[in-house]
């Protein structure tokens, strides 16, 4: 819902006719009277009326009547949407989608994808297994392939390399469009071109009409060269697409996939310590602040749910935590993508330093402050007794998950 | 019996003055080869024999250095393939990009394409090698770990993960072998129709902030960091606010 003020110039009208019926309830409300003890009182708030775009106006000349009550109208912003029927060329594109959302290389990515499509062409994101996206619609994809399919569970980029082969000869994009990233991207995209057997450009930062251009050697050197078919890109590549909404129509393969025996295993991940992952690239982090009272029963839950210890800065300051461990303009700038604040009030310096946070969970006493305006979850209570009821809650879902598995 | 492992390495510029320098993620891979097979280790080089660097990679500890001599701006990826195929490695280790030229990382991925191996990418550790199968750590961005299973032979990369290099001494460095071995020449046509220049420094990217009307500018300038709409559970039972987040933290993969 929006918060746009509108006037009413039906309860204003009313007002001003002392003839009507509702005359007397438009009124507004009283701004001046005597006190009980003779002094007039004025409620200075009570004058004038919020005109449309949210600012205060006041009428001197004696006329505005009525309309003071703040109305809100529920505006809903609608994108117009991007429409390709019968799309000339493909650009595909395969997202990361770490956690199953997509990451904002991701977005870039698409907002490249969509300069690189124009209005004949259709951006077409393949994404393999599950995924929890609702917005694909505002990134700019016009067509989504969804692979599934228990092959690609895990680390499987053999059979991923094979899903997008498949996907290569239905669709024949006119470019291929992955994220030079870590988290999977620029490892499917060179596997993929090895078995394609043709040349990437790689970490491409910009594509001006048939060239391109990319970080080359150890950063110290930009390649310039024509713009290829594959193209791994680099982020901020391109800006998010943000004005337009796409139909994002589901397609299907035609033909099944070839299996291929997997070479490589997928185990599983490895439990790390993660109190030796540096702060600034922990992936959870449980952080701590002046409404933590019992700092063992904190550390017992860090252990317990196998998270990066945090801290605000009075719990440093009062000696709680090490000074590395600081969350915030004068600590660590950190990047987990679940970052949950007991405690923490919230204050500036302390969500600048969250700013990149993906899911923030706060448990904090009063519901008021500023971490509850920026949490996506928020449980008000005690801490003492949350943190308990937390520790209980994960070994009885460990349990059952082992009672499960034996 | 140890395994037969062989490193690849390239000649690397030292970030700030530009100078040739052993390449840092090419140095993890020899130390970790060194690690895994001592003195057996094979390190293997395809370029110009009498670049001084390259003896750098001998004050690791080597003894030998082999060189598939080709002259710069040839493509090292048929080479190296054919000296591997007859080589009867188990564990081929790369660096995962080059420090000069192109440096895409693509010559890992295309060498296991044309050998027929697999490739692992970002090798941190080898846990154990037995019959013919290899137990691997991954190294996953935030520091994660991952364990797969791996048929030998096989190729792997390794990055910043992988165990720190030893000093280059000087002594061994002067002492150490540098093997020549001749092989065909193959001009790479990337060349062609690229062109390298000084990288340019990217422009930070600006906020836009999309807005109609004064007030809203200034509201988005001024706002604090908000979600807005997240969900507060107020009056519950600790119990029932602990199953809240646990389902959460479940849902994001971080509680397993
Ligand atoms: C130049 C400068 C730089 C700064 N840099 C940083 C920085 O980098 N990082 C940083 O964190 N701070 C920084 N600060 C300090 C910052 O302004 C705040 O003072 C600090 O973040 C507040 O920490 P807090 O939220 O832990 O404490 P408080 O503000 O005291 O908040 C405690 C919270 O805990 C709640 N609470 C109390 N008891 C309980 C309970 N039993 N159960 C649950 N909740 C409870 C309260 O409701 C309250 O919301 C900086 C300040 C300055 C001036």
């Amino acid at each position: 819902m929006s918060d746009i003020i509108r006037r009413d110039p039906r309860a204003e009208w009313i007002a001003r006719n002392r003839l009507h019926p509702l005359h007397a309830a438009m009124q507004p409300a009283l701004h001046s009277w005597m006190g009980p003890n003779g002094i007039i009182r004025k409620n200075v708030h009570g004058v004038g009326f919020i005109g449309p775009n949210g600012i205060k106006r006041i009428d001197r000349s004696g006329a505005q009547q009525g309309g003071a009550a703040k109305r809100t109208a529920a505006v809903h912003v609608q994108l117009p949407l991007h429409q390709v029927p019968a799309p000339a060329f493909y650009i595909n594109v395969v997202p990361d989608m770490v956690g199953g959302r997509l990451s904002s290389h991701d977005r870039d990515l698409l907002g490249l994808a969509r300069q690189l499509a124009g209005s004949d062409g259709a951006v077409l994101a393949v994404v393999f297994g599950e995924h929890k996206e609702i917005t694909f619609a505002t990134a700019g994809v016009d067509r989504l392939l969804v692979l599934e399919g228990h092959e690609f569970d895990g680390y499987s980029p053999e059979q991923r390399v094979q899903g997008l082969r498949a996907v290569d000869n239905q669709f024949n994009p006119r470019h291929w469009l992955l994220p030079d990233s870590r988290s999977g991207g620029g490892e499917l995209g060179r596997r993929f071109a090895a078995s394609l057997k043709e040349r990437p450009a790689t970490r491409v930062w910009q594509i001006k009409g048939e060239a391109c251009i990319g970080r080359a050697g150890a950063g110290q050197e930009d390649l310039a060269r024509p713009l290829p078919r594959l193209i791994l890109a680099a982020v901020e590549c391109a800006e998010p697409v943000s004005e337009t909404r796409h139909e994002v129509l589901p397609v299907e393969l035609s033909t099944a996939l070839a299996r291929s025996l997997p070479r490589i295993e997928d185990l599983g991940a490895v439990a790390v310590d993660p109190g030796a992952i540096p702060m600034a690239e922990a992936e959870f982090i449980f952080s701590g602040g002046n409404g933590v009272k019992d700092w063992a029963l904190f550390h017992q839950t860090a252990a317990a749910l196998g998270a990066t210890e945090g801290a605000s800065r009075v719990a440093v300051d009062d000696g709680f935590m090490a000074r590395d461990r600081q969350v915030g303009a004068s600590g660590t700038w950190v990047t987990a993508r679940v970052y949950m604040a007991v405690g923490i009030s919230g204050a500036i310096q302390h969500l600048q330093g969250i700013g990149a946070c993906d899911k923030v969970v706060a448990i904090n006493l009063d519901p008021g402050c500023d971490m509850i305006k920026r949490a996506d979850l928020s449980v008000i209570g005690d801490s003492a007794a949350i943190l308990q009821a937390l520790i209980a809650a994960v070994e009885a879902h460990r349990n059952g998950a082992k009672r499960d598995a034996a | 019996m140890t395994t037969h492992v062989i490193s690849l390495v390239s000649i690397g510029a030292h970030p700030t003055s530009g100078r040739p320098r052993r390449a840092e993620q090419d140095a993890r891979a020899v130390e970790l080869g060194l690690q895994m097979a001592g003195d057996k280790l094979q390190v293997l080089h395809a370029g110009n024999i009498h670049e001084p660097t390259l003896r750098s990679y001998l004050g690791m500890g080597l003894t030998q250095l082999h060189v598939l001599e080709q002259p710069a701006g040839s493509d090292a990826l048929p080479v190296l393939s054919e000296y591997l195929r007859d080589a009867g490695a188990q564990v081929v280790l790369t660096g995962s990009q080059a420090e000069t030229g192109e440096g895409s990382g693509m010559l890992p991925f295309l060498l296991a394409e044309q050998l027929g191996w697999p490739l692992v990418v970002g090798l941190a550790q080898v846990e154990s090698i037995e019959g013919g199968v290899a137990h691997v750590l991954q190294a996953l961005p935030r520091g994660q770990r991952r364990r797969l299973k791996v048929r030998l032979p096989f190729l792997a990369t390794v990055d910043n993960a992988a165990p720190k290099p030893r000093q280059s001494a000087y002594g061994p460095a002067q002492r150490g072998e540098l093997a020549a071995h001749e092989v065909e020449i193959e001009q790479d046509e990337l060349f062609t129709g690229a062109l390298l220049q000084p990288a340019k420094p990217r422009p930070k990217r600006l906020k836009v902030i999309k807005a109609k009307s004064g007030a809203d500018r200034m509201k988005a300038a001024t706002a604090k960091a908000s979600g807005g709409g997240g969900q507060v559970l107020k009056g519950l039972s600790p119990e029932a606010g602990a199953e809240a987040i646990l389902k959460l933290l479940i849902e994001e993969g971080v509680v397993r």
